[in-house]
């Protein structure tokens, strides 16, 4: 797979806002951020009311999936450019998301809207209007997401990457330091982990790293990529990315993103954690 | 307060205001015409490693929850760059203006 398959660059996107059959999602957990100015013609996906139950802790379901793109006026057979704030969190977590439930033809916009404002791009608060659909999606793909006990056993056998800064890893912060801390129950990291923060992976300016970088990078970090992998950072967004830079761009084949991540398992009663970095 | 993972409104308070024992690093970012919205400010360790990034409200303000340590707080903007260190080492707000060129 190549990079020109998972991603699209600002200037690509800009010439094609007005492609049939290209539609541009912006995914953000603010979303007050889309309603002060988006790229033209783009929809707006909320990170959490659109992509979560809104009661227990898990996705919206497949017909939860389906009313949501139907609503939003996404195809199944429309080229989906999400792109959103945070470098990409939460627009790769939406692309791991689509993939999750069958939907291949998606891209992420390298470097998101931070590298689009960056260029000194245009941003409107046009209001986007698009058709209903009758989007079908597909079941689930049990390759792509990890549940607890899955990661449990995984502990010294399958390669485990935690991708939250080196403070969450060694136990000092348990959560970014641009948030409030609050949290699981308990710091650390699960044993085995190696940690390269998400960061790693991105320039500067938002968009990825080389896939040549990217493997130098895991390479360094230990990672085996003769074995399986599952990423996890606190609440599944950061290790979209990361599951973006190992899936997508290295290209490994078996490469799990574990959603519940930190605030599951460092709440877990009995499960063993490591703190101290390595 | 969200528990995901967006960062909450960027303001910059008083050195006094209660921090509930948390090390806050906030400022605000100037350009040539005074305070510059919008830009990424990015935060550094003393390694140079990043640590967290926001997004400077329409007035400049930014403001990180950190570690005790040195931090250098980095801010992008599509009319240029600027850099400024910060010694934070303790609970309380530690205030640090970035110009960027």
């Amino acid at each position: 797979m190549s990079r020109e398959d998972v991603l699209v660059t600002t200037q690509w996107a800009e010439e094609n806002l007005d492609t049939p059959g290209v539609v541009f999602a912006e995914v953000d957990e603010d979303t007050t951020a889309y309603d002060g100015g988006h790229i033209r013609g783009a929809v707006k996906i909320d990170w959490k009311n659109d992509l979560q139950d809104p009661v227990r802790r898990d996705f919206v379901d497949k017909a939860g999936f389906e009313a949501l793109l139907s609503a939003k006026g996404i195809g199944n057979d429309d080229l989906v450019i999400l792109y959103g704030g945070n470098n990409n969190w939460f627009a790769a977590y939406a692309y791991w998301y689509f993939k999750l439930y069958g939907h291949d033809k998606v891209k992420l916009l390298d470097g998101g809207r931070k590298k689009w404002e960056l260029d000194g791009r245009e941003l409107t608060t046009e209001e986007t209007k698009r058709e209903r659909t009758s989007y079908t999606a597909k079941e689930q793909d049990a390759k792509l997401r990890a549940f607890r006990d899955e990661v449990v056993d995984a502990i010294n056998t399958k390669n485990l990457v935690d991708v939250r800064s080196p403070d969450e890893f060694s136990g000092k912060l348990l959560a970014p330091a641009h948030l409030p801390q609050e949290s699981a129950q308990r710091a650390g990291h699960i044993p085995s982990a190696v940690n390269v923060p998400w960061s790693k992976a991105a320039n500067e300016d938002g968009t990825f790293k080389s896939a040549e970088e990217l493997a130098e990078l895991y390479k360094e970090a230990g990672l085996d990529t003769s074995k399986p992998t599952i990423a996890y950072c606190r609440i599944g967004e950061r290790s979209s990315h990361t599951w973006f830079a190992l899936h997508e761009l290295i290209g490994l084949e078996d490469v799990k993103n574990y959603d519940g991540s930190w605030t599951e398992y460092g709440s877990l009663v009995g499960v063993p954690i490591e703190t101290g970095a390595k | 307060m969200t528990d995901g993972c967006g960062a909450p409104q960027q303001t910059a308070v008083a050195a006094d205001e209660d921090t509930n024992g948390q090390v806050v690093v906030a400022g605000k970012v100037t350009g040539g015409e005074g305070p510059l919205g919008g830009a990424y400010v990015r935060l550094l360790n003393a390694d140079g490693e990043f640590a967290g990034e926001v997004q400077a409200s329409p007035e400049g303000d930014f403001r990180f929850y950190a570690a005790p340590g040195s931090w250098t707080v980095r801010a992008l903007h599509r009319t240029g760059n600027g850099e400024a260190s910060v010694s934070a080492e303790g609970p309380g707000v530690h205030q640090v203006a970035i110009a960027v060129a």
